[in-house]
């Protein structure tokens, strides 16, 4: 390929390089290279994708939970639209119209049985409240019963799912369910299997604006008896909740029966006439009844305050504050507890670094300066830890540490202790310092030690020639070509350290355990997913705010790990 | 050479091993006087940076003791010897500044500030590298780095500076270039210098004295002309420029002279420099340029050769013969526009003086 050089010399412009066939020269290179770099890419391609599913998504979808709160708005949809109006200034708890709300809502969440799980929920911000859904749970179904039996006794028509059907249903799918019910049928009689599922449930026309109340509870229970029972409205009574919906409805709009016809229409008008005759009850006192706490406006505080779909909850838990109706608080003293083990967390790291980089660098040191032969023994020495499993490299350290162990029984026998004064080094921070520091050394001592390899000798042999005891010609000539070294191994041993679970779990006690030993606590036994996904991603931040202060201050671009 | 201001180096009955099995250094006597410029060289492993190192103190010496200026510097730590070093690959150190590292032996000492700004900057004015003070090493040329190193080494005005192969990494270019600035260098300041090479024309072009080291020992010590002219043994007149051997037997020694017999028969006279007496094997060695085509009755050698090859080199040209049985045989004929009936595969007379060519030992 020639390359021709066309000067525009009329307008003075900047020279374009150009391929011989006049292209210009970047957009061949650029075509060039980008063969290349899809080989690269393909390379790399079934790792990176490996990595992204099982590494980069869960961890995405994990940290996503910090944040998440969907389970509030979705468990208690009517309820949260209610309560979005209700003003918790007031001391009061909110009206009736939220109650009925949340019937609705409990009679869903009890049959769906995932009430509870919104009580775990809540009850992270404040304990109390799962008890309380609980307890309603068990009751909330009986509390439209009066309403239910008021209806049938007046027509028990209202005991029969098909009038409720024919009342609710949009006659097109009452043709369609009629039409699967005759193939089923069908082919039962012919001994064939039949998989296909009845049609999904549509609501009539115009019921929604006459009914709107009942429309909505019916269309909640046809899709729930369809999709969890695998059954049909057809064959099931309705739920206790849907005949209040109808008194209510009914009670609001008398000419209801208006937008029907025939025999459906006779009957809603009978109804009409009679709802108002009714014995009445009020929910707002039925759930009161059930578990007084829903007459505390601080409860139906935590609920508005956690029903929008997400939430700074966690985070805010995670830094030892809440979001209270009153805005955010730090929590009391004596609750306490993540920043300062963040804190901690930071200090032991900090900690075993230096004490790693303490032992480390003279290893590191030998390592280097000995002939190939020794230096592979050496190292082997070094590498050690590695093959043995961590498991038992801390049980180890659980013998040696602990009050009757081998390290004081020899204190004791050498009388350098007495007997009652047997030191405590175990289930603390020493022994968490201790076993993490044996544990992360050698990822100090191997970036030091490669590092170190590469220093020529003959540097401090220049500094003592021109007059450098060996102090000066260590600390000023070799020492300061060490630092990529050190920077390497600093970072890789804090940032193992700042993460770290199995050790401090079994040799930290209560005051040497880490923040990740908290988060493990999260996910497998409190089961609070977000507070431990808040956590994780806090200390995600915290590891990536050093890495940066590092960069700045150290400059990757030292650190030599080979 | 300006006044002498360089130290003086004697090194008594050393002798070095490293395993306890093999010497490296045998018995190694050598006097260095001040201001002097003597060059060890040898091929690897003959034991010269062996010496330099033990000099330097970096090397104990494991029998024997080494004088600096009279006063035995066996038990002086390497920083308290107060010589300068230029190592091989100049061991600037990375981390510092050009002017940094000059500063450094200044630090060490203690200087006032003011004093090591005026010795950094006069040092690298003497290697003409004014502004580079505020460079990195790692941002100079070969050669700059190479004379960064000398000034470093000078800067804290040693008596004796002590270079080990300083010039191995540079380009031929170069290092003729640098050849001639050390040496410059050490005509203007008169100190001592010890430089380890195995280059031998890097040790003729900058030396005062050459030692020649060959299996841990010093087969010769004498200024490159006499190293040249004169080698005391076979392994200097190989090691030392160009040179062709031919064995033989001594006949009859007269005087300076011996009379040879080659193994094919042919008589040849030459100087009798190491030989055992009349009946010993010896090898004779004789310098290409002295061998003439023009030969005429007086002189004391000729014989005929077949040319098997020529090389034209521009200044000579060089001929290889087949002489006496020995076809390596070299000659070169200089370049001097004429023209000459020589072709390959003819057959001729050569000729030499008897003083031209050495017996000396045998070699195996």
């Amino acid at each position: 390929m020639t390359i021709q050089t066309h000067a525009d010399e009329t307008n003075g412009t900047p020279e374009v390089l150009t391929t011989a066939d006049g292209k210009p020269l970047k957009t061949s290179i650029a075509r060039a290279l980008r063969r290349e770099k899809m080989r690269a890419l393909l390379l790399i391609a079934p790792l990176l994708l490996f990595v992204i599913i099982t590494f980069v998504a869960p961890i995405v979808d994990m940290l996503f939970r910090s944040v998440e709160n969907q389970i509030v708005s979705t468990t208690l949809p009517r309820t949260v639209v209610e309560l979005d109006s209700w003003d918790g200034t007031t001391g009061e708890a909110p009206g009736e119209n939220v109650f009925n709300a949340l019937h609705f809502d409990m009679t869903v969440a009890v049959e769906r049985k995932n009430h509870t799980q919104l009580g775990t929920r809540l009850n992270y911000e404040e304990s109390g409240i799962s008890s309380m859904f609980r307890r309603t749970g068990r009751r909330v179904d009986d509390f439209g019963e009066i309403y239910a039996d008021q209806f049938i006794d007046l027509n028990s028509a209202w005991e029969a799912p098909a009038t409720w059907v024919s009342l609710m249903a949009s006659p097109d799918w009452i043709a369609e369910q009629a039409a699967w019910v005759a193939d089923r049928d069908a082919a039962r009689a012919n001994g064939t299997a039949f998989e296909q599922p009845e049609p999904a449930f549509a609501i009539r026309e115009g019921v929604a604006e006459a009914l709107p109340r009942t429309a909505d509870i019916y269309q909640a229970f046809a899709e729930f008896i369809q999709t969890e029972d695998q059954d049909s409205p057809t064959e099931e009574e309705p739920w206790n909740a849907v005949y209040t919906g109808l008194h209510d409805d009914l009670l609001a709009n008398p000419n209801a029966a208006s937008a029907f016809s025939g025999e459906t229409a006779t009957l809603l008008s009978q109804a009409a006439n009679a709802v108002s005759g009714f014995e009445k009850i009020s929910l707002r006192e039925a759930f009161i009844d059930a578990d007084e706490d829903w007459g505390n406006p601080y409860y139906w505080g935590v609920i508005q305050t956690f029903s929008p779909s997400y939430t700074s909850g966690y985070f805010l838990a995670a830094a030892d504050a809440e979001l209270t109706p009153q805005g955010i608080q730090m929590k009391p003293e004596d609750e306490q507890i993540y920043l300062y083990l963040f804190w901690r967390t930071l200090l032991l790291s900090v900690t075993i670094t230096f004490s790693c980089l303490l032992l480390g660098y003279p290893i590191a040191f030998l390592l280097a300066a000995l002939p190939a032969r020794s230096a592979n023994l050496l190292m082997i020495l070094v590498l050690l830890p590695f093959w043995t499993s961590l498991l038992v490299r801390t049980s180890a350290w659980k013998v040696l540490l602990q009050q009757q162990g081998v390290i004081n029984d020899f204190l004791v026998w050498t009388g350098l202790v007495s007997d009652a004064g047997r030191l405590v080094m175990i289930n603390n921070q020493t022994g968490t310092i201790i076993a993490m520091t044996h544990i992360l050394l050698p990822f100090m001592i191997l970036p030091l030690y490669s590092v170190m390899k590469t220093i020529s000798p003959s540097y401090v042999r220049a500094a003592k020639s021109l007059g450098a005891t060996d102090w000066t010609a260590f600390w000023r000539v070799y020492f300061p070509q060490t630092v990529p070294g050190i920077g390497a191994g600093a970072i890789l041993v804090f940032i193992l350290a700042i993460g770290y679970y199995i050790t401090p779990e079994l040799v930290g006690g209560t005051d040497g355990i880490f923040i990740s030993n908290r988060i493990a606590y999260h996910i497998s036994t409190s089961l609070n997913w977000g507070l431990a996904a808040a956590l994780g991603v806090i200390l995600l931040l915290a590891v990536m705010l050093l890495f940066y202060v590092y960069d700045k201050i150290v400059g990757i671009d030292n650190v030599k790990l080979g | 050479m300006t006044e002498t201001k360089g130290a003086a180096v004697r090194y008594e009955n050393v002798q070095k091993s490293y395993d306890g099995e093999t010497l490296v250094v045998k018995n190694l006597n050598l006097d260095i006087p001040p201001g002097e410029f003597l060059t060890m060289l040898g091929p690897s492993g003959s034991g010269k940076t062996t010496c330099l190192m033990m000099l330097a103190g970096f090397e104990p010496a494991t029998h024997g003791e080494i004088f600096l200026n009279d006063r035995p510097i066996n038990n002086v730590q390497p920083h308290k010897r107060g010589i300068g070093m230029v190592f091989q690959n100049y061991a600037l150190f990375p981390h510092m500044s050009v002017a940094e590292n000059l500063a450094f032996p200044l630090q060490v000492r203690g200087m006032g500030k003011a004093e090591q700004e005026q010795k950094v900057k006069r040092a690298l004015e003497m290697v003409e590298l004014g502004h580079f003070g505020s460079r990195r090493p790692a941002q100079l040329s070969g050669g700059q780095q190479q004379r960064v190193a000398v000034a470093r080494a000078l800067v804290f005005d040693p008596e004796l500076v002590l270079m080990d192969e300083p010039l191995g990494a540079l380009d031929k270019q170069l290092r003729e270039q640098m050849q001639y600035e050390i040496k410059h260098i050490h005509d203007n300041i008169g100190v001592s210098i010890v430089y380890v090479t195995h280059d031998q024309t890097e040790a003729l072009t900058m030396s005062d004295r050459v030692a020649v080291f060959n299996d841990g020992v010093i087969q010769q010590l004498s200024r490159p002309d006499v190293l040249y002219e004169n080698p005391q043994n076979s392994f200097v007149a190989q090691f030392i420029g160009e040179n062709n051997k031919l064995s033989g037997t001594v006949e009859a020694v007269e005087g300076e002279t011996c009379t040879v017999r080659l193994d094919d028969g042919t008589m040849l006279k030459a100087d009798a420099v190491n030989i055992d007496g009349v009946g010993s094997r010896t090898t004779i060695s004789l310098r290409p340029e002295r061998v003439e085509f023009d030969t005429h009755e007086t002189m004391d050698n000729l014989v005929s050769g077949q040319i098997e090859e020529m090389i034209y080199l521009g200044d000579h040209i060089r001929v290889r013969m087949n002489v006496a049985g020995n076809n390596e045989f070299v000659v070169k004929v200089r370049n001097r526009g004429e023209k000459r009936d020589l072709k390959t595969g003819q057959t001729v007379e050569i000729g030499w003086a008897a003083g031209d060519c050495k017996a000396l030992d045998a070699v195996a």
